[in-house]
């Protein structure tokens, strides 16, 4: 931090009042991230575990589906579920934004509000479809 | 960096003092990322099990090794160049920065090789590995 005294502060997340555009925004790098290492791991444990043959699949299987691992894993799954909507919905809204379309104050928080509610109720039918309907 | 024009001030400043072709690729790899993420997640959920033969049965073929590979290229250089600029924003001191960078390529590059030379050997074994 710079603490030169009498320069103009940049406005920073604990200056301006919070609104659905800010939290969004931080979300889509959250989820970004999570992506990028829980996501990326399970992907190449999972194709590395396919290559190495039937015993270390079935090891990975095993794993994943123990008694308490399967609460572990469901925990992660609602949570990937959950990151990569979010992100795939906020990349989508940063399309738009990236035209220079969308930034009028009420058209960007109800877009930004619709990436949030777009993404819960997605994994929530996904997960309810995954544990009840398949 | 220029000698006080104004394209001079604008080449190479940044965070990162380079880097421009980032902000392109980033969207660009999205873009791959959206289609093939799509793909890969329906195809996923209509395999009737996820049993080691069903699945390497089903990446063993070459309509699906390939777009997996590029799915893995796609997605790992998208986070590799995302995670930069996370990098670059948060982390201030020069010799912890560059010690982040190292290792997320290290991470990247490497996870991605390990992700690659799976579906290559399921893909070349003809799906009976």
């Amino acid at each position: 931090m710079n603490s030169k005294v009498g320069r103009p502060l940049s406005p920073h997340l604990t200056i301006w009042k919070w609104g659905p555009h800010m939290l969004v925004s931080i979300l889509h790098r959250v989820t970004g991230i999570g992506l990028a290492t829980v996501g990326a791991v399970l992907l190449t444990w999972w194709l590395c575990a396919a290559a190495s043959g039937p015993e270390a699949y079935q090891r990975f299987i095993d794993c994943a589906t123990g008694p308490v691992m399967k609460w572990v894993m469901l925990v992660i799954g609602v949570g990937l579920t959950w990151a990569f909507l979010q992100h795939m919905f906020t990349g989508l809204r940063h399309f738009v934004l990236d035209t220079g379309a969308g930034y009028e104050l009420k058209t960007n928080k109800f877009w930004a509000t619709m990436t949030l509610v777009g993404s819960i109720l997605l994994t929530a039918a996904i997960w309810a479809w995954l544990i009840w309907g398949r | 960096m220029g000698s006080g024009t104004n394209i001079g001030r604008v080449r190479g400043l940044g965070s990162a003092r380079e880097g421009g072709h980032h902000f392109w690729h980033q969207r660009l790899t999205a873009a791959f990322n959206f289609v093939l993420m799509l793909w890969f997640v329906i195809s996923l959920a209509r395999l009737p099990s996820l049993d080691h033969a069903t699945v390497v049965g089903w990446l063993g073929s070459p309509l699906t090794a390939v777009p997996m590979l590029l799915l893995v290229a796609s997605v790992f250089y998208h986070f590799r160049i995302g995670l930069q600029v996370f990098i670059e924003d948060y982390v201030h001191d020069e010799a912890s920065k560059i010690a982040c960078l190292i290792a997320l390529n290290a991470y990247s590059i490497g996870l991605g090789a390990l992700a690659a030379f799976s579906i290559l050997k399921i893909a070349l074994a003809g799906g009976m590995a």
